[in-house]
């Protein structure tokens, strides 16, 4: 009888797995500014296909970002971002891998919305550096936002920007995450 | 027995449920990443839509309008009195249209015989990765060339058409790496009146251009056009470039050396008079400048 219920538990502990707690999108939101101030012109782009899973069980958060996707004011500027500065060629992919910290203080099985603090890996330009950032979970009807605003200095990422056009373009670049993620099925 | 079968499931189930939750941490995206990848058409195979004369396989981006300005100076063997040619120079003006994704319109004029021309360009297949993707980029181009300069001989009956000669290009190329790429450009132009009746008004081409990127933002180009028939003796010769392109922000500069005079199709394969291998070389520029006359609709997050 005890190993029975021991086995029990062992099984109930696997049947978790398969719980409803994955959440997704693939058609979340990035922006980013990379103006300089004072700059003519906007150097941002926009990203309207971004791949984002959330495990509310664990925390866990992962974003996808196929940098070719990024949409410009400018056709020129958009050329220059995939072929002198980000090189999609060479590095198609931007991933952030990481965990919400405070993931215990969510509750999302009812309406809310938290500030939670994310932590994780960043690669851009094929380099992977720690990042640590503030972000907002709001969930609704089954449904959860997620937004965040941070700032990453492009030298980190060995993304060069020549002189010439520093009057253009910042060293840092503002990023504006917003994915509406549903329930993974 | 009992015992032992328990105790296999029970470790059967924990192995179970462990691989699970590894994959968990590690492979979130794997779960909504379909693995197959979207088609994306190939970009940047040339800083510019021309190699040097002849047109290279890139289009403009649609919305977009290339300025461009062209200069061939004179020969360099004139030396110092001419200051290795710089001191006379002949020009195009251009206007180039970037329509769709695949298709592009130009117009301009040069100096020389002072002839208006125009062209469009399009592309039936662009090279591409991803699903259904393609591995070349087919083109066509043809194009039209007015000779605006007064009558050799006003006194005779003139026509107009025969200011016109036209000509017809197939560009077959590839970008064969981020630093690499390589057209073939079968060429055919038709000239409604040729000066002398030993010249075809048809001349057959075969063009090749390619760039090697040796930097982001500089990369060695060069083109040449092997002719089929029209070549006189002494008088004609294969038109080749040679040149540098350099990409600032929002110019590029296509420096070159190259025995052509002409800035069009019509004009640099059917009257190159000077050859390289007496020196007859002229410097050259052109600069391109890209303007985006059409915004791309901004969206709200």
């Amino acid at each position: 009888m005890k190993k029975i219920s021991w086995l029990l538990i062992v099984l109930l502990f696997a049947g978790t797995v398969f719980a409803q707690d994955k959440y997704f999108t693939k058609t979340g939101k990035i922006n980013f500014d990379a103006t300089s101030p004072g700059s003519p012109e906007q150097v941002e782009g926009i990203h309207k296909s971004v791949l984002c899973v959330l495990d509310t069980k664990t925390g866990n958060m992962q974003f996808s970002v196929a940098m070719k996707g990024f949409e410009f004011e400018r056709a020129l500027m958009q050329e220059h971002f995939n072929e002198n500065y980000i090189e999609s060629d060479q590095f198609p992919k931007s991933e952030f891998k990481g965990m919400i910290s405070n993931n215990s203080s969510v509750n999302y099985t009812a309406n809310g919305e938290y500030k939670v603090s994310v932590k994780g890996k960043l690669t851009i330009h094929g380099i992977t550096k720690d990042i640590e950032t503030t972000g907002n979970l709001v969930i609704k009807n089954g449904k959860i936002s997620a937004t965040s605003v941070f700032t990453v200095l492009l030298a980190d990422y060995k993304i060069s920007i020549p002189g010439l056009v520093a009057d253009k373009v910042s060293k840092t670049a503002k990023i504006i995450v917003n994915c509406l993620l549903d329930p993974l099925r | 027995m009992k015992k032992q079968t328990y105790f296999a499931a029970a470790l059967f189930f924990l192995m179970f449920s462990f691989k699970a939750k590894a994959q968990e941490t590690e492979d979130l995206l794997s779960l909504v990443d379909s693995g197959g990848t979207t088609k994306t058409f190939i970009k940047s195979a040339f800083k510019s839509t021309r190699v040097i004369n002849g047109h290279s396989l890139e289009f403009l981006s649609p919305g977009t309008m290339d300025f461009r300005i062209l200069h061939r100076f004179g020969q360099l063997d004139q030396g110092y009195k001419n200051f290795f040619g710089l001191d006379q120079a002949s020009m195009r003006m251009g206007f180039d249209f970037g329509l769709y994704r695949n298709l592009m319109i130009g117009v301009g004029r040069s100096t020389f015989k002072k002839e208006l021309d125009g062209y469009f360009k399009y592309a039936p297949i662009m090279q591409s990765t991803g699903n259904k993707s393609f591995p070349m980029t087919i083109a066509i181009a043809a194009g039209i060339t007015m000779n605006t300069s007064p009558w050799a001989d006003p006194t005779i009956n003139n026509y107009f058409s025969s200011r016109l000669a036209y000509y017809y290009q197939l560009i077959v190329g590839r970008k064969f790496s981020e630093r690499f790429t390589l057209q073939l450009t079968p060429t055919m132009v038709h000239t409604n009146l040729v000066a002398l009746h030993t010249q075809p008004n048809d001349v057959f081409a075969l063009g090749a251009g390619a760039r090697l990127k040796l930097t982001k933002r500089i990369a060695l180009t060069g083109d040449y056009f092997h002719l089929f028939n029209g070549i006189e003796r002494g008088v004609t010769y294969h038109p080749l470039s040679i040149g540098v392109d350099i990409e600032t922000g929002g110019h590029v500069f296509q420096l070159h050396f190259s025995n052509a005079t002409g800035m069009n199709e019509r004009a640099f394969i059917n009257e190159t008079t000077t050859r390289w291998g007496k020196g007859e070389i002229r410097f050259g520029f052109n600069l391109s400048r890209v303007f985006q006359l059409k915004k791309k609709a901004k969206t709200d997050s």
